[in-house]
C-alpha cells in the first residue's frame, strides 16, 4: 500500500496544526459558526443528534493492521468503543468530543492517516474495488490511480469551494463492484484498440433526493491526460453548478441541465487548456512508481498444493457455508480473498467494536500481509489468505462474531445510521435492518433466496443507496410517524439502474412482513436458477404490488 | 486608507474602487467594474499609464479581458460571500490560461482560512473583509509549507518529487 514519505508527512501535520488553530479559534469565539462550519466539515466533522461525529478517511479503502489498531485506540480512548463503516469505505466515530478533535486527529498524523476531505464541499475520498489486485477480471489495478488522484484532490486550492460535495470512484475490472455509475466522476480502466490503457469517464451520476446514473462523458481517456481532463471537469463545475439551491448543487444537474454532449464540449474545451500544462501529466515512470506501491505481496508459489483445507470443507458444515458464502476467488492459486462480516448478531451494518478491530489486526498480520479492506458493503476483506489457513482464520473470525455466513444475501445489508445518529435522517434504518435480519434467520431459507441486496436509507439523501438495492427501503416522515418505501429491482454496476418504487409507505412494524411477502412473491415467480433481480426484471412489478397490497399488515393499513 | 495584503506584506490600499457610475478622476489609480470597462473602454484606454484596473464578479468570464489583459495593471475578483468557490477558477484561468502578470487582488469576504488557497490560484493581493485583522489574516498564507499538486504557483507535485517508492 501507499506509504508516506516526509512530504506526505509535512503536509497532514501542518493540517492538524492548522484544524487545532481553527477549533481554538472558535471555541474562543473569534470564528462564527457559520465560518468554522465549512472548515471543519472539510475535515469530516459533523455535528449531530447526540455529539459531534468524525468520519476518518480510509482512502479507496485500504488499511494496515496498525492503522486499524490506531483506530481501534481510538474509538476505544475518545468514543464507545466502537466505529461504523460507511459505504465510502471510511470510518465514522459517533460520539467523540468538539474539544478532542485535534488530538484525535494528531494521533491518526502518527500512522499516516486523516479526516481530510472526508465531509464539505470538496473532492471526497477516492473509493475503488474492494477486489482490486485480486480479480480475475481486473484490466488493470485501479489503486495507483486512486492514489494518483488523492494527492491531486488533497488540500486542493481552487477545488476546495464547490457548489456541493464531489465523489470519484475508479474501477479497474468487467464487474463493477465500486458502483462508479453513482458517483459525480465514475471511472472504469480500459485499454484502447491499440492495447493502451486509460479509462471510460462517467459523469454526473448520485443518489440523494434526485437519483441519477452517471452519463459516458469521454469512451477513453488515456491514462497520462487523466489529471487535466478530472481538472477540466471540476472548473467547469466549479464556474457553472448553481450555487443558490443546495438541493440542484450536485454536478449531475448541471449535466442534465447542459445535457451531456454539451457537457462534454465544454470540458473538452477546457481540457485542451489543462493538458497543455506538463506538471498535471502523468508519464509512465510515475504511474509505475505509484504502481510499486501496490505490487502483489509476495505469495507463496507452492500454497495451491497446500489442500488442507478441504479436509475441513468436507468434515465441518459450518465452515462449508461460511467458505462457500464468505471467501472469493484470487487471481493466485492457493489463496482466497476472506469476508470479515460486519452483519448479524444485532449490530448495525458496518459497526465494529474496538476489541474486534484488534483480532482482525492480529489476523491481518498472521495470516494476510499485514494489509485490510473496507468494501463497499460495509464489511472488511482480508485480501490474500492461505487456502491452508481458511479454517483458522473463520474459528478467530468465529470467535469474534464476524463470520456471520451471509454476505452477499438478504442480511447483508447496506443501512446508514439512521434517525438513531444522524441529524439528517427522517426514520431509523439499524431498527429495520434488525427487524428484517430477525425475521430471516433461517439461513436455508437465506441461501435458497441466493444473492439479494437489500440497502435501507433513513431518508432521501440515500446514504444506504435504497435507489441501488434490489430491494431498497427509505425512511419517510409521516405526520410525524416513521414510515419505509419500498424499492425494487435497483442495482449498481455498469448496468446500474434505479429500483422502482413499489406502492404506499408501509409503517414500522410492517417492514419485515412486507419484505417476506415480495420474497415468496420471487419464490412462486422464479424459474429455476433465476435470481430476485432477474426475475423481477422479467415479470415487473405489478405481481410484488398485489401480494404487497393485497391483504393489509395490519389493521393501521387497512384503515390509513 | 484601508489596508491590504501585497506580495506577503501589509500595505496601504493605493487604488480606488469605482462603482459603476461614480465620476472618474483625472489623475490615482483606480479599479472599475467589468460592465463599465468595456463601455467606456476608449476613454479608460487613455489613462492607462496611470493606472486602471478592472473588478469581476463571480458569474464574470475571465475570457472576455483576453485581449484586454496588457493594459491592465490590477484584476479584482470579487468574493460575495467566502464559501463561494468561483473566483478560484476565475484566478487561475487569468494566470494560467491567459497569462495575466499584473496584480490578482480578492476582494469581499476574503478570511483568514482561505488566503493559503487563494495565493497558490494566483492571487497576490488581498483585501481581507472590513473588520479583520490583516496581520492575522497574512497569518494564515503560511498555513502549509508544501502542496500535493501543481497549481497556479511553482509547486512541483509530490509525485514527482518524491523518492522511488520501495521495491516490494
Amino acid at each position: 500500500m501507499y506509504v508516506y514519505d516526509r512530504h506526505d508527512q509535512t503536509l497532514i501535520e501542518e493540517r492538524v496544526a492548522q484544524f487545532r488553530d481553527q477549533t481554538r479559534r472558535f471555541l474562543a469565539g473569534e470564528l462564527s459558526e457559520e465560518e468554522f462550519r465549512p472548515l471543519r466539515l472539510m475535515n469530516g466533522l459533523y455535528i449531530q443528534r447526540h455529539a459531534p461525529m468524525l468520519r476518518i478517511a480510509i482512502p479507496y479503502g485500504l488499511l494496515s493492521a496498525q492503522q486499524l489498531r490506531k483506530l481501534a485506540a481510538i474509538a476505544r480512548r475518545y468514543d464507545k468503543g466502537y466505529g461504523h463503516f460507511t459505504t465510502r469505505q471510511n470510518l465514522q466515530l459517533n460520539w467523540p468530543r468538539l474539544e478532542d478533535v485535534p488530538e484525535i486527529l494528531a494521533e491518526l498524523a502518527s500512522v499516516q492517516m486523516h479526516a481530510i476531505q472526508t465531509s464539505g464541499n470538496c473532492i471526497r475520498n477516492i473509493t475503488s474495488d474492494h477486489l482490486a489486485g485480486i480479480a480475475a477480471d481486473e484490466v488493470a489495478d485501479p489503486r495507483p490511480f486512486c492514489e494518483l488522484i488523492r494527492q491531486w484532490a488533497t488540500l486542493h486550492p481552487e477545488f476546495s469551494y464547490l457548489p456541493r460535495k464531489f465523489k470519484i470512484a475508479v474501477s479497474g475490472a468487467a464487474h463493477d463492484r465500486a458502483a462508479i455509475k453513482v458517483h459525480d466522476i465514475g471511472l472504469l480502466l480500459r485499454k484502447d484498440a491499440d492495447g493502451a490503457l486509460g479509462f471510460a469517464v462517467y459523469v454526473g451520476g448520485g443518489l440523494g433526493r434526485t437519483p441519477m446514473i452517471g452519463e459516458l462523458i469521454r469512451p477513453f481517456l488515456h491514462r497520462r491526460e487523466l489529471l487535466p481532463y478530472l481538472e477540466a471537469i471540476l472548473r467547469v463545475y466549479n464556474l457553472q453548478g448553481r450555487r443558490d439551491n443546495i438541493h440542484r448543487a450536485r454536478i449531475k444537474i448541471l449535466v442534465k441541465a447542459l445535457g451531456p454532449a454539451e457537457f462534454a464540449r465544454q470540458v473538452e474545451a477546457e481540457f485542451e487548456r489543462t493538458r497543455q500544462n506538463p506538471d498535471l501529466l502523468l508519464d509512465d515512470d510515475a504511474i509505475a512508481a505509484m504502481q510499486r506501491f501496490f505490487a502483489p505481496p509476495p505469495y507463496d508459489p507452492t500454497a495451491a498444493e497446500e489442500r488442507d483445507h478441504l479436509h475441513w470443507l468436507q468434515q465441518d458444515a459450518a465452515f462449508a457455508r461460511w467458505y462457500a458464502r464468505n471467501t472469493v476467488p484470487h487471481k493466485q492459486p492457493g489463496y482466497r480473498g476472506v469476508f470479515v462480516a460486519l452483519k448479524g448478531f444485532g449490530r448495525a451494518p458496518g459497526d465494529m467494536s474496538s476489541e474486534q478491530m484488534e483480532a482482525v489486526a492480529d489476523l491481518a498480520e498472521r495470516y494476510n500481509f499485514g494489509e485490510i479492506r473496507v468494501t463497499h458493503t460495509q464489511n472488511l476483506l482480508l485480501a490474500h489468505v492461505r487456502e491452508r489457513d481458511t479454517h483458522a482464520v473463520w474459528q478467530e473470525l468465529n470467535r469474534h462474531q464476524l463470520a456471520a455466513p451471509v454476505i452477499g444475501t438478504l442480511s447483508d445489508m447496506i443501512a446508514c445510521p439512521g434517525l438513531d445518529f444522524c441529524a439528517l435522517a427522517n426514520a431509523g434504518s439499524i431498527d429495520v435492518a434488525e427487524q428484517i435480519r430477525q425475521r430471516f434467520e433461517d439461513l436455508d431459507y437465506l441461501y435458497d433466496l441466493g444473492d439479494l441486496r437489500l440497502n435501507i436509507s433513513g431518508c432521501m439523501n440515500a446514504c444506504g443507496h435504497h435507489h441501488l438495492g434490489h430491494i431498497g427501503i427509505l425512511g419517510v416522515d409521516k405526520r410525524g410517524e416513521e414510515y419505509y418505501q419500498l424499492t425494487l429491482g435497483g442495482r449498481g454496476g455498469l448496468d446500474a439502474a434505479l429500483g422502482e418504487r413499489l406502492g404506499p409507505a408501509v409503517p414500522k412494524h410492517e417492514v419485515a412482513e412486507t419484505v417476506a411477502r415480495i420474497l415468496e412473491t420471487y419464490v412462486a415467480l422464479r424459474q429455476p436458477g433465476e435470481s430476485f433481480l432477474d426475475t423481477v426484471q422479467r415479470v415487473g412489478i405489478a405481481p410484488f404490488k398485489a401480494s404487497v397490497y393485497a391483504e393489509p399488515v395490519s389493521e393501521e393499513r387497512a384503515h390509513a | 486608507m484601508r489596508k491590504i495584503i501585497r506580495d506577503g506584506a501589509i500595505v496601504v490600499d493605493d487604488w480606488l474602487d469605482l462603482d459603476a457610475t461614480a465620476p472618474i478622476p483625472p489623475q490615482g489609480k483606480i479599479i472599475v467594474p467589468l460592465a463599465r470597462w468595456l463601455e467606456e473602454k476608449p476613454a479608460l484606454l487613455a489613462r492607462v499609464p496611470r493606472g486602471v484596473g478592472v473588478r469581476l464578479g463571480p458569474d464574470h468570464d475571465p475570457f472576455a479581458l483576453a485581449s484586454d489583459l496588457p493594459a491592465l495593471a490590477l484584476i479584482a475578483v470579487e468574493f460575495p460571500v467566502f464559501r463561494d468557490g468561483r473566483g478560484y477558477s476565475i484566478a487561475r484561468i487569468l494566470r494560467q490560461h491567459l497569462g495575466f502578470r499584473g496584480e490578482l487582488r480578492a476582494v469581499g469576504d476574503v478570511l483568514r482560512d482561505q488566503v493559503f488557497y487563494l495565493r497558490r490560484v494566483g492571487f497576490n493581493a488581498f483585501a481581507p473583509r472590513p473588520g479583520l485583522d490583516p496581520e492575522q489574516v497574512l497569518a494564515g498564507l503560511n498555513d502549509f509549507s508544501d502542496a500535493y499538486q501543481p497549481a497556479a504557483d511553482d509547486i512541483v507535485p509530490i509525485w514527482r518529487r518524491r523518492q522511488p517508492a520501495p521495491v516490494a
